[in-house]
């Protein structure tokens, strides 16, 4: 998606530096995988594909939310309240688009082993972006201490 | 969802009043703009009854209807409306992002749902999923292209939009930060601009053949 440039606005001081796990960059490595890996299935529906590789793929997503997780949870100073703002309102927007790719997916005859694959590649899809939003949101927002 | 839609402003300023007590000209900066929800929500119910029903005219209509504008959407404002954004006021341009991009957030998910699953739904009804048709190369390619916009769109843009409206929320907005961020949008057009260029080459050549 494009959009127009918008620059300065107020004060033209840098950001201060805050050195903070990189979470998004992690985010955005998992969802990467697993549309890797979704495309790759889609690619072969409606036959059965072979699984060894999405399932590498979805592993490999998967190790890496939970590296996400626990990067998060060692943070301490943060803005807790905007992360968890962002990330519920963003989780059910994504629950709901993935949601409606679950139903093409079982409308179509997906079954088996290639549905739960595909499932479980949505859910990681639909935890990443609202972690990835909620985090870059969170970040420039006043830090607080958590709750 | 009040929380995330709610205009932040400078401590003992009263709603609806600048420094000197006159009415502010700017709105209310809405995240979510609320009064769009409904129209998703329709658009949302409008594809679920179409896929349920499985007709070529409804499953056309969203996938051809929803892509359209995406790609327009898209290619109108990397190419045309951001560079002359470029070149107004900052003033003007923070005031144009204000209202532009809290509708971009609800729209352009919308979009891209509708296409994806009304595409999906239709290239199962006219066999092009199949691997032995003669256009199932050209909807993998489909597909690569879609994977790439969406880590580009999900990955660097999307959280930069949202990080500039929350930032644009607060008393004085930190110029720098806001410049920062809606660089990746400049970082990103040429990669969006060709995936999108290359959507319409492939959809036009499904559509012919």
């Amino acid at each position: 998606m494009s959009a127009p440039s918008v620059q300065r606005a107020g004060p033209t001081e840098a950001p201060p530096a805050r050195a903070l796990p990189p979470v998004a960059q992690v985010a955005v490595l998992s969802m990467a995988l697993v549309i890797v890996g979704g495309i790759y299935m889609a690619a072969h529906i409606p036959a059965h594909a072979a699984l060894g590789l999405p399932i590498g793929l979805l592993v490999a997503a998967g190790v890496l939310v939970l590296a996400n997780v626990a990067q998060l949870a060692r943070l301490r100073q943060f803005a807790w309240p905007t992360f968890w703002l962002v990330g519920k309102w963003a989780l059910v927007a994504y629950l709901v688009i993935t949601g409606m790719l679950e139903y093409i997916f079982v409308l179509d005859g997906t079954r088996g082993s290639t549905l739960v694959v595909m499932t479980v590649m949505l859910a990681i899809f639909a935890v990443d972006v609202p972690v990835l939003l909620a985090f870059s949101v969170a970040r420039y927002q006043p830090i607080e201490q958590r709750r | 969802m009040t929380e995330v839609i709610s205009s932040a402003r400078p401590a003992g300023v009263p709603e609806g009043a600048g420094p000197g007590g006159q009415a502010l000209a700017a709105p209310p900066l809405q995240i979510v703009p609320l009064a769009g929800i409904p129209l998703v929500v329709l658009a949302l119910v409008g594809l679920v009854v179409t896929l349920a029903l499985n007709k070529l005219w409804g499953l056309e209509f969203f996938h051809v209807v929803g892509g359209a504008l995406w790609t327009g959407i898209d290619l109108f404002l990397g190419f045309i409306i951001g560079p002359v954004l470029g070149r107004m006021s900052i003033p003007a341009r923070v005031e144009f992002s204000k209202r532009f991009m809290p509708k971009m957030v609800l729209l352009m998910p919308t979009l891209v749902i509708i296409t994806m699953t009304g595409g999906w739904q239709l290239a199962r009804h006219v066999g092009n999923l199949s691997a032995a048709n003669p256009n199932h190369a050209w909807i993998v390619a489909s597909f690569v292209v879609v994977g790439v916009m969406a880590i580009v769109a999900l990955g660097i843009l999307e959280p930069a939009n949202l990080a500039v409206l929350f930032e644009l929320r607060k008393p004085v907005p930190n110029g720098a930060l806001i410049g920062k961020l809606m660089k990746r949008f400049i970082y990103t057009a040429g990669v969006t601009g060709a995936m999108q260029v290359a959507t319409l080459l492939i959809m036009t050549h499904l559509a012919a053949s």
